[in-house]
C-alpha cells in the first residue's frame, strides 16, 4: 500500500465543471493536512474543449506535479483517450458506468478500471448536476479518504444555496464513497490519510500576488481582462468594498495603464495586470511612467506566443520584452516570482520599491505560475510581517513647511526626488512627459539639463541594486552540475534536484527572482564558484542565458527550453537530462 | 480669492503668434479664478500637440502625458482624488483621433472630469497633415491634392450625443467672454463635461481662420435653445456651414457620476483614506477564503 503519495487528474469537457470539481478536492485534501501540488489545464473555449485539474498529493510540501497519474477521474469518454498513457502501474480509472470505454485495451494495459454509476447516484438521490458530487464521494472512497474532508467542502461550497442542497450532495456523496470504497478500495493501492497539520492555505500564483498587494497597500487596480491575467482583476474587483479597493475594468489595456498612472500621480498605491498583449499596448505608457517617475506596479503574466498565440498555455517568453520595452532608456525593476509564497512576497514589495525608486515595477509571472495551486502553511504568508515603506514621499506637515520653489524632480545624489502629491499650495507642478526642467517645465532641447536628467534618473537604479537579491541557493553547496532558473520553473527544478540527489550531491539549483537591475558583480562571483551549469527555461530561445552571458561573461553550458506551451516537469528535466543534457547554449 | 496672477507662469510661450490657443489660455484662468479655485486645487491633463504645451503656461497642477491618453490618466487621477478639478486639455488629433476611444468611454461611463478640446482641425505640432475634424477635401501633405482628405470629418457633437454625453457644448476662441462663461460652465457639470473649441491654428490651417468662425458662429441661447431637450440637441449636432451653433448643446442635470456610484469613494477621496489598516478579522477572512 502506498500513503499519500499519488496524482488524481479529473479530465472533462469545459463547462463540465472540471474546475470546480478540483478545487473542491483540492481543498478536502488541504483540511486533511496533506500537501498538494494542484495543475489546471483548460483549452480556451467556453464549451467543448477538454480540461483536465490534476492534484500531487503528499504529505510532505510539493513544489511541482509530475507527469504520472494514479487515479484518473473521466467525466467524458475523451479524458480517457488522451491521459491513459499516462496512468502508472497499478493505476485506475474512475467513470461513469454507462460511459463508451474500451475495456479490453485498457485492462490489456493493465489498468484497473472502476466504473460506478455516478449519473444514477445524482439521479436516484438529488439531480443529474450533482454526478460531479459523486465523482468525487467515488474518488474518496476508493482511496478511503476520510469522507469528513469531502463533506466539510460540500457543506461551504453549498450553503449559499441553503440546507436542503447541501444535504443532497451529501447524502449523494455519501452514496458514491461507500460504493466506491465497497466495490473497488481493496484492489486500489494508493491511499490518502489525514495527517496532523497546521492550517493551510490552497492558492494559486494570481490569488497570493493579489493578497500581497492588498496588503501591500494597493487600492487601486485597473485592468482589461486577457488570460491568464484576468482573475488578478477579477478578485481585486470582488474584494473592493470589502478592502477599500477602487477597481476599474477599463475600455482597453492603454486606459488601464493610464488610469493606473493617474491614481498613483495622485498618490494612492495603484497597479494593472494584464497578458504579453496587452503589456504590449501598454508599452508607451510604461516610458511615461518612467519619465514622470510616476510609482507604477504592472503584472505580465505570461502566456505562450506572440500575438494572440496559446491563449491558455504557459511559456516565459518575454522576460528580454521587459527589461527593454519602450523607447529610450528609464530605470525599472523586473520581479520574476517563482512560488506562490514569492508572489505573496513580491505583491507587496513591488509598491514599495515603486515608491521609493519613483518607477515602474514590473512582476512577471505565468500560466503555470498563476494557475497552479499549492498548499502553504498560513503562517508562511505571515500576513503582519508585509512592511509599508513610501520612500521619499513627502508627509502633509513637510509640504506645510515648504517654502516657495518646490522642485519635483530635483537634483539629488540618490537621484531620487522628494515627491508632493498634487493638492497642496506649496507644491503645485507640472509631471512632464517630454525632457523637463527639475520643477518640471518642458525643456526638451537643452543638451545639458537632458544630461543631468538622464543621470539623476539613472542614479536611483545604483540605489536600488543594493537592495536586489541574489539568486537563492536550493541544495548543496558544490555539486557536479548548477541548475540556473528564473521564476516559474523554480518547483519542477527544485523537484528535480531532490530526486536527482536521492543517491548523493550531485546537483544545486541557483533560482533567480530579482531580474532587473542585475547586481552584476555579486552574480559573477556566485557564478564562479560552479562547475557545470544548465539553464532551464520554458522558451524556446533560452532568453535567461542570453541575459545572463550579458551581464556577466558567463556561458550557460547547457540548455534544456520547453516551448510546447505545457509546463517544466521533473520528469521533463530528467528525460532531456539523459539525453545528452539538452540544448547546447 | 484666486487671483489670475497667481496663475501667471515665468515660461515663455512657444505657440506662434495669433494662434487660438493663447484665447483658450487666457479664458481658462479667468474661468477659474471667476469660479474661486486656487491652482493647487485644479490638475490639467493634457495629451501631445501644440496646445498641450498648456500647462506650462500656468501655474497649476499639471500632467503633460502622452498623445491621445490624457482622459484614461485624468480618470485615473480623479478616482484617486476626487477633491481635484480634473481637466483635459488636448487636441482634435489627440481626442477624436489617437484616442477616440477613451474619449467614448469616459462620457458613456459620466467620469467626473471636464475635457477642453482644441480643436483647430489640424495637427500642429507635427506641422499641418490632416486631423479628424478637418473637412473633405483638406489638402495636407498627407492628403494631397486633388481628391484632399477623402473621409468626412468626425461630428464631435453627435458623436459625443450618441456615447452619451451628460453635457456638450461649443465655443470659440476668438471669443473671450463666451469661452470663459463655456468653460465655467464645464467645469461645473456634475459628470463628463466635453467642450469642443473652435481654434483657430493660423499656421497650418489657413481655412478655418478667424475671420471664418466669427462670420458663421452665433450663440444658441440668444435664439432661446433648449439644451435639455436631445432630439433638437440631435438636430442641433449636424448644423455645421453657413451658421455655426456655439453654446450648451446638450445638458443633463443630475445624472449620478461615474465616481459617485463607486463603494469605496462614499467614504471620502480615496488618497486620502490613507493606507488601510489591517485587523485580526481582515487577516481571518483572507486566510479563511483559502483554507
Ligand atoms: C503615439 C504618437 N504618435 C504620434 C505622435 C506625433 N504627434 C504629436 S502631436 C500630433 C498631432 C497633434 O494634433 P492635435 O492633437 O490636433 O494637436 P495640435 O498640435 O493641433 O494642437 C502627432 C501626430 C506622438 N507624439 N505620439
Ligand atoms: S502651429 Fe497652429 S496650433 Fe500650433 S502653435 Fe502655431 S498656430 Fe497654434
Amino acid at each position: 500500500m502506498i500513503k499519500n503519495n499519488m496524482t488524481l487528474k479529473i479530465g472533462g469537457e469545459a463547462g463540465q465543471g472540471v474546475e470546480s470539481s478540483g478545487a473542491g478536492f483540492a481543498k478536502a485534501l488541504a483540511r486533511g493536512g496533506l500537501h498538494l501540488f494542484g495543475w489546471q489545464d483548460y483549452m480556451s473555449r467556453i464549451r467543448g474543449g477538454h480540461n483536465f485539474f490534476q492534484i500531487k498529493v503528499s504529505d510532505r510540501p510539493l513544489y511541482s506535479h509530475s507527469d504520472e497519474v494514479h487515479l484518473l477521474l473521466a467525466l467524458h469518454p475523451e479524458t480517457i483517450d488522451r491521459h491513459k498513457d499516462e496512468i502508472a502501474t497499478g493505476g485506475g480509472i474512475v467513470y461513469d458506468e454507462n460511459l463508451n470505454v474500451d475495456h479490453d485495451y485498457l485492462k490489456e494495459k493493465g489498468i484497473k478500471l472502476f466504473p460506478i454509476p455516478l449519473l444514477k447516484i445524482a439521479e436516484e438521490t438529488g439531480t443529474k448536476i450533482m454526478a460531479n458530487t459523486a465523482a468525487l464521494g467515488a474518488t474518496a472512497g476508493i482511496t478511503e479518504y476520510d469522507f469528513e474532508h469531502i463533506a466539510s467542502v460540500i457543506r461551504d461550497n453549498f450553503v449559499k444555496k441553503g440546507q436542503e442542497v447541501v444535504n443532497t450532495n451529501l447524502e449523494v456523496a455519501r452514496r458514491a464513497y461507500d460504493l466506491g470504497r465497497e466495490r473497488y478500495a481493496a484492489d486500489f493501492d494508493f491511499k490518502l490519510e489525514t495527517v496532523k497539520a497546521p492550517a493551510r492555505m490552497v492558492i494559486n500564483g494570481n490569488h497570493a500576488l493579489c493578497l500581497g498587494a492588498v496588503l501591500g497597500g494597493c487600492r487601486f487596480v485597473s485592468a482589461y481582462p486577457m488570460t491568464p491575467a484576468t482573475p488578478i482583476i477579477e478578485w481585486m474587483s470582488t474584494h473592493a468594498d470589502r478592502y477599500g479597493l477602487v477597481t476599474k475594468h477599463s475600455e482597453d489595456e492603454i486606459a488601464a495603464i493610464c488610469m493606473a498612472i493617474g491614481a498613483s500621480h495622485a498618490g494612492v498605491r495603484a497597479m494593472t495586470a494584464t497578458s504579453g498583449g496587452g503589456f504590449s499596448l501598454m508599452v508607451e505608457a510604461l516610458g511615461l511612467a518612467g519619465m514622470t517617475e510616476t510609482p507604477l506596479v504592472v503584472v505580465e503574466v505570461q502566456r505562450a506566443g506572440p500575438s494572440t498565440g496559446m491563449p491558455t498555455r504557459t511559456e516565459q517568453g518575454d522576460l528580454l520584452f521587459m527589461i527593454h520595452a519602450s523607447q529610450g532608456e528609464f530605470p525599472r525593476i523586473v520581479l520574476a516570482p517563482g512560488s506562490v509564497e514569492e508572489c505573496f512576497y513580491a505583491g507587496w514589495r513591488a509598491f514599495n520599491l515603486a515608491e521609493k525608486y519613483q518607477c515602474p515595477v514590473i512582476i512577471l509571472s505565468d500560466t503555470f505560475l498563476a494557475n497552479s495551486l499549492r498548499t502553504v502553511e498560513c503562517r508562511d504568508f505571515n500576513f503582519k510581517s508585509v512592511e509599508l515603506d513610501r520612500g521619499e514621499l513627502l508627509t502633509e506637515e513637510a509640504v506645510d513647511q515648504l517654502s516657495e520653489g518646490y522642485k519635483r524632480y530635483a537634483i539629488t545624489d540618490t537621484g531620487i526626488s522628494p515627491r508632493a502629491l498634487p493638492g497642496h499650495p506649496n507644491t503645485v507642478f507640472v509631471a512632464c512627459s517630454d525632457e523637463h526642467t527639475q520643477d518640471g517645465h518642458f525643456e526638451d532641447e537643452d543638451p545639458d539639463n537632458r544630461i543631468q536628467m538622464v543621470e539623476k534618473r539613472f542614479r536611483k537604479m545604483e540605489v536600488a541594486l543594493k537592495e536586489m537579491r541574489t539568486p537563492t541557493l536550493y541544495g548543496p553547496q558544490e555539486a557536479e552540475f548548477t541548475f540556473v532558473g528564473w521564476g516559474s520553473t523554480y518547483g519542477p527544478v527544485r523537484e528535480t534536484v531532490d530526486r536527482l540527489n536521492e543517491g548523493g550531491n550531485k546537483a544545486n539549483f541557483l533560482h533567480f527572482t530579482d531580474i532587473w537591475p542585475l547586481p552584476e558583480d555579486k552574480i559573477s562571483h556566485l557564478l564562479e564558484t560552479t562547475n557545470h551549469i544548465i539553464g532551464v527555461e520554458s522558451n524556446s530561445t533560452g532568453q535567461f542565458a542570453k541575459f545572463l552571458r550579458t551581464y556577466t561573461g558567463r556561458k550557460i553550458d547547457h540548455q534544456i527550453l520547453r516551448y510546447d506551451g505545457q509546463p517544466l516537469s521533473p520528469e521533463y528535466i530528467l528525460t532531456k537530462l539523459q539525453v545528452g543534457g539538452g540544448d547546447h547554449g | 480669492m484666486a487671483n489670475i496672477k497667481d496663475y501667471a507662469s515665468p515660461v515663455r510661450s512657444t505657440w506662434c503668434v495669433g494662434c487660438g490657443d493663447y484665447g483658450i489660455l487666457n479664458s481658462l484662468k479667468q474661468a477659474l479664478v471667476k469660479m474661486d479655485l486656487e491652482p493647487h486645487e485644479v490638475l490639467i491633463v493634457t495629451g501631445i500637440g501644440c496646445g498641450s504645451k498648456l500647462p506650462d503656461y500656468m501655474t497649476v497642477n499639471g500632467y503633460t502625458s502622452l498623445h491621445g491618453r490624457p482622459i484614461p490618466i485624468a480618470q485615473g487621477i480623479h478616482l484617486a482624488n476626487h477633491d481635484l478639478k480634473v481637466i483635459v486639455v488636448a487636441g482634435d488629433g489627440d481626442t477624436y483621433g489617437i484616442g477616440g476611444n477613451h474619449f467614448i468611454h469616459a462620457l458613456r461611463r459620466n467620469a467626473d472630469i471636464t475635457i477642453i478640446v482644441q480643436n483647430n482641425a489640424v495637427y500642429g505640432l507635427t506641422k499641418g497633415q490632416y486631423s479628424p475634424t478637418s473637412p473633405k477635401g483638406f489638402p495636407t501633405k498627407t492628403s494631397p491634392p486633388p481628391t484632399g482628405a477623402i473621409e468626412p470629418p468626425v461630428n464631435p457633437i453627435a458623436l459625443a450625443l450618441a456615447a452619451g454625453a451628460t453635457f456638450i457644448a461649443r465655443s470659440f476662441s476668438g471669443n473671450p467672454p463666451h469661452l470663459t462663461d463655456m468653460i465655467v460652465a464645464a467645469i461645473s457639470h456634475q459628470g463628463c463635461a466635453l467642450l469642443d473649441v473652435l481654434q483657430p491654428c493660423v499656421t497650418f490651417n489657413r481655412d478655418h481662420s478667424y475671420d471664418f468662425y466669427r462670420q458663421r458662429v452665433y450663440n444658441v441661447e440668444e435664439e432661446g435653445y433648449d439644451p435639455s431637450n436631445r432630439e433638437v440637441a440631435w438636430e442641433k449636432s449636424s448644423e455645421w456651414g453657413d451658421r455655426i451653433p456655439i453654446g450648451i448643446l446638450y445638458m443633463v442635470e443630475g445624472k449620478p457620476t461615474y465616481e459617485d456610484q463607486v463603494t469605496t469613494l462614499k467614504s471620502g477621496p480615496l488618497v486620502k483614506q490613507g493606507l488601510r489598516s489591517w485587523g485580526e478579522s481582515d487577516y481571518e477572512a483572507l486566510e479563511a477564503e483559502f483554507t
